[in-house]
């Protein structure tokens, strides 16, 4: 039974700063919870709070159902792999691995068989003699994570593991990791600002956001059901768009079209006063190009003429960056995407805001040129233009 | 570096090299020379000894006062710097790593320290010595040394320990070391090159010494060799001092210069470590 | 703004003051920081501070070891007599002459010797070796190996440069033997700091100003020069400090004699030689206030400079 819990956990620093606000998160045993947020959201800091590498403000922290919050590091059981894999370079990898073991002064045969047990699981047997200075950055992340499953712990902290890796090595990575985690059911709270990441390795996510965890849940119900704005745009890639839209009766009015909306999306909005302004939020995969789209599909949604600023191809599909008219709701959470994105908005020419739709590969359409275009309306969010709540989240 | 390499341009900054290697060896080679001269061709103006013999080193070695000096010497200066690389660790390594009040106040204090004029500390010394029964001993002198040696061995060790990675102590404090063991496990390995080369430059400013060794001492007890070579000059029953004492100064700064050739490496990138941070 | 998944909390946090009270880690890395510290502090205090004091109260007193029942305070009389006495004044001009001098020529043959060093490819490890050698001699050895060198009874130095009175009975010979022995030890030590400072200096600078037409010297003043005055600023600091408390080359070489003393070895002299405390320590003090006086006027320079771009 190793199950870690964070019961109200906050992280004050001597000058107010508060880098994780009242965070409550439960993490069941053998799960593989992903915490995930840009930089500065507070999720190295919550890790290292469950690691006891920083000190605890406020709340408890539970291991195992023990308050561990005055417990040190050494005595918690658990299993760090550091972004930069900190391994010893003055010593082999297999005394790397064997260290904790070695301080636990358990028998020099044990610690051989355990070493050679993790070596020949992550395929470094031979490998086991060399320094790390002489390996190259994929095997030292491997050593890293030898390091950590030799112990056999409570449970496995990773924070960032696989972000010093060139972008091919880290896609195989992934799926050792994942491999790893299933083999040994060892319960692991794993950090990443890559949303990518978060959505493939994880059994359930947490996003977080400026100290506040914005929403908990499987990966699927945070891509269908976003509880928020920062959530719904930081979740998926190429990320949601968001358009003002207003709601009259049984209907809403987008910026490129009048949609009339499916029965289940009016049964979750529930009642709205006639004429509410909101943010209206449809992810890029939810557009396709209105000629490939057959009866069914066609009255499921509504169909909108566009110009197409840019059309990408990606081979598997294209992407078609359109604009439209209206001004959308200057919120912070925008902001928030908008600075981890890169910081710069995209515009039109002619200054307009821009939308992004993926098109089957077999679309015609072309950069400069109009297009008829698709929108499925049952994948319509909606968002309350001031807190950016979500309005149609099933809860 | 210049692209126009011409042959030229290489035979001028060889000699250049050259040069600079005259320059260095010029005066050891001088000092060797003449303790190798035999007492008659001592005035003979000459550069290179005529005649070629080791009397000058057995009269030095003969002498009631060269080998004690020697032994004080080696003594002091190896007890001064285990001290001083014992104290500068434990204060390198809080300083580094660990946070508390008036950090940059003691760096900047034992800054400070090293500045002060030794003539300016000796005097009081030698009233105090006297009186506590400190003068003309071992630990009178270890005690002045540390003045300088602590300090330097202080920032070499400051410079090297913020080279080792921060997460290596996480990771060890992870795999379930105390702070002891992180730092006899992981940090002492890791900071080894750097504490012999503190160690070796402290030992050679501890060797170096004249102004202290000269005030606080005055016989074989603790009279280190420097002092004991200018003592040569009054000693009366050498005719021509001259060759002993060459004898002597080529015993006392063979040993040093043969150490400094052997880690020269290390020298540099110590006396380099503190000194180019400016 | 954004909604927390899970139950919410019922006590409100209130914030704190600012810095209040640390954790218990935090106190513990105090108490174990300040603990390993203080031996070192303890014992520079104990074998810097307290002389330095106890020499200030030396000097404010009249404290002769041939006398000693005669003991009093006699105020700033020490340093009235000091401050007035023709030998001090001499002893310290002749300290400024071999401090200017030294130290001008170390800089000037350490930036040739580590230009040499920069740009020789090869024979590497034999630079080191010249840069060593004179810093591993003992100080005491070398200034022997020079005054024996143009001592006429014992060297060759006077017959080969041709000299007509051997340099050690005139002052200024004298001066120019004790400058050399200076210069030799301490230039390659100069030359290693130059050469780190050399190093920092982006190729790209050269190559681009080569380009736009500069001579090698135009070069080196307006790139190099600028480039390195920080440390060369920090070296020359460090030099001119060292230069002034001169002791062991003086002592060897002439003694004194020749009146070229400087105003350590006066200092020893007072102290030791003749047993007058209160004089000799005076002294010390003054020798450490002009010390004092040097390095904070170098401070303000240094900070001065970048500021005048």
């Amino acid at each position: 039974m190793s199950e870690i819990v964070l019961d109200n956990v906050v992280k004050r620093y001597p000058d107010g700063f508060e880098a994780v606000k009242n965070l409550n998160l439960s993490i069941g045993d053998g799960e593989f919870m992903i915490l995930v947020g840009p930089s500065g959201c507070g999720k190295s800091t919550a890790l290292n709070m469950i690691a006891g590498l920083e000190d605890i403000s406020g709340g408890e922290l539970r291991i195992a159902g023990k308050v561990v919050n005055k417990v040190a590091p050494r005595d918690r059981d658990i299993a760090m792999v550091f972004q930069s894999y900190a391994l010893y370079p003055h010593m082999t990898v297999r005394d790397n691995m064997g260290f904790a073991l070695k301080l636990k002064k358990v028998p020099k045969a044990e610690i051989d068989r355990k070493v050679q047990e993790a070596a020949d699981i992550l395929d470094l047997t031979e490998h086991l003699a060399r320094k790390p200075a002489n390996l190259s950055g994929g095997q030292r992340q491997r050593v890293a994570m030898g390091r950590a499953i030799v112990r056999d712990p409570k449970a496995f902290l990773m924070d960032e593991p696989l972000s010093n890796l060139d972008a091919k090595l880290r896609v195989q990575m992934r799926a050792q990791v994942a491999r790893i985690q299933r083999r040994f059911n060892t319960t692991t709270v794993y950090v990443t600002h890559d949303q990518t990441e978060a959505m493939t390795l994880g059994d359930r996510v947490a996003v977080m956001l400026s100290g506040v965890l914005q929403q908990v849940g499987t990966p699927m119900e945070l891509y269908n059901n976003p509880a928020n704005l920062f959530v719904a745009g930081f979740i998926g890639s190429p990320g949601m768009n968001f358009m003002p839209a207003t709601l009259t009766n049984g209907s809403v009015h987008l910026p490129m079209a009048d949609v009339p909306l499916p029965q289940e999306v009016h049964d979750r909005l529930g009642r709205q006063p006639d004429g509410r302004r909101v943010i209206a939020g449809i992810r890029p995969e939810d557009f396709e190009d209105a000629t490939k789209v057959d009866g069914d599909g066609r009255a499921r949604g509504a169909t909108f003429k566009a110009k197409l600023d840019l059309v990408e191809a990606m081979g598997a599909e294209f992407y078609a960056h359109f604009g439209i008219k209206g001004q959308l709701v200057q919120s912070e959470e925008l902001q928030d995407l908008r600075e981890d994105a890169g910081g710069v908005e995209e515009l039109t020419e002619s200054g307009e805001h821009v939308l992004v739709a993926r098109l089957s590969p077999e679309s015609r359409a072309r950069s400069g040129e109009d297009a008829e275009i698709w929108l499925d309306a049952s994948k319509l969010h909606f968002f309350d233009e001031q807190s950016g709540e979500a309005l149609t989240s099933a809860r | 570096m210049e692209s126009e390499n011409t042959p030229g341009r290489k035979s001028l900054w060889g000699l250049a090299v050259i040069a600079v290697l005259v320059y260095a060896l010029f005066p050891v080679i001088w000092i060797i020379s003449l303790s190798l001269k035999t007492p008659e061709s001592i005035g003979d103006g000459s550069f290179l000894p005529t005649h070629a013999t080791l009397s000058n080193y057995s009269a030095v070695f003969n002498t009631d006062f060269f080998p004690p000096a020697l032994r004080n010497s080696i003594g002091i200066a190896l007890i001064t710097t285990l001290l001083a690389l014992c104290f500068a660790s434990a204060a390198a390594y809080a300083i580094t790593r660990l946070d508390f009040p008036g950090k940059t106040l003691i760096l900047a204090g034992a800054l400070a320290v090293t500045m002060f004029p030794a003539i300016s500390i000796v005097g009081g010394l030698y009233n105090v010595w006297r009186n506590v029964g400190l003068f003309d001993t071992w630990p009178g002198l270890i005690l002045p040394y540390l003045t300088f040696s602590l300090p330097l061995c202080i920032y070499i060790l400051s410079a090297f320990f913020r080279e080792i990675p921060w997460d290596l102590e996480k990771a060890a404090q992870m795999d379930g070391a105390t702070p002891l063991q992180a730092f006899r496990r992981v940090i002492l390995p890791l900071a080894m090159p750097g504490v012999f080369t503190a160690g070796i430059l402290a030992f050679i400013a501890a060797w170096n010494d004249f102004l202290y060794a000269n005030v606080l001492t005055t016989s074989n007890a603790a009279r280190t060799a420097p002092v004991a070579m200018a003592y040569f000059t009054g000693a009366s029953q050498f005719q021509q001092p001259a060759g002993a004492i060459a004898a002597g100064a080529v015993v006392v700064t063979v040993p040093i210069l043969i150490m400094v050739l052997i880690f020269q490496r290390r020298i540099v990138s110590g006396l380099t470590a503190g000194a180019v941070k400016g | 703004m954004a909604t927390v998944a899970g139950t919410p909390t019922a006590a409100p946090v209130a914030a704190p003051p600012k810095s209040h009270g640390l954790t218990e880690r935090a106190k513990a890395e105090r108490k174990l920081g300040l603990m390993l510290v203080m031996p070192s502090v303890v014992v520079m205090i104990l074998v810097a501070g307290f002389p330095i004091l106890y020499a200030i109260w030396l000097s404010l007193h009249r404290a002769d070891l041939r006398f000693p029942n005669l003991t009093a305070w006699i105020g700033l009389d020490n340093y009235i007599s000091v401050l007035s006495s023709h030998t001090w004044w001499s002893d310290f001009f002749n300290t400024v002459i071999i401090t200017v001098f030294s130290v001008g020529l170390e800089i000037v043959l350490g930036l040739l010797i580590a230009e040499a060093m920069y740009r020789a490819l090869y024979a590497r490890t034999w630079i080191r070796v010249a840069v060593l050698v004179p810093y591993g001699a003992v100080t005491v050895v070398s200034a022997f190996a020079w005054s024996l060198a143009f001592n006429p009874a014992t060297g060759f130095a006077t017959q080969w440069l041709g000299l007509s009175t051997p340099p050690l009975t005139t002052r200024a010979g004298s001066f120019a033997v004790i400058i050399l022995s200076d210069v030799w030890k301490t230039t390659p030590f100069i030359s290693l700091l130059m050469l780190g400072a050399l190093a920092l200096v982006p190729e790209d600078l050269y190559k681009a100003a080569k380009v736009d037409g500069a001579t090698a010297w135009q070069r080196f003043w307006r790139i190099t020069f600028p480039l390195i005055k920080p440390a060369l600023a920090v070296a020359v600091l460090f030099r001119v400090l060292d230069a002034f408390r001169i002791y062991d080359s003086v002592y060897i070489i002439t003694n004194g004699s020749n009146n070229t003393a400087s105003v350590s070895l006066l200092g020893y002299q007072v102290l030791i030689g003749r047993l007058d405390l209160g004089l000799g320590s005076a002294i010390a003090v003054l020798i450490f206030l002009c010390v004092c006086i040097i390095a904070v006027a170098f401070f303000r320079f240094l900070g001065a400079s970048p500021q005048r771009r």
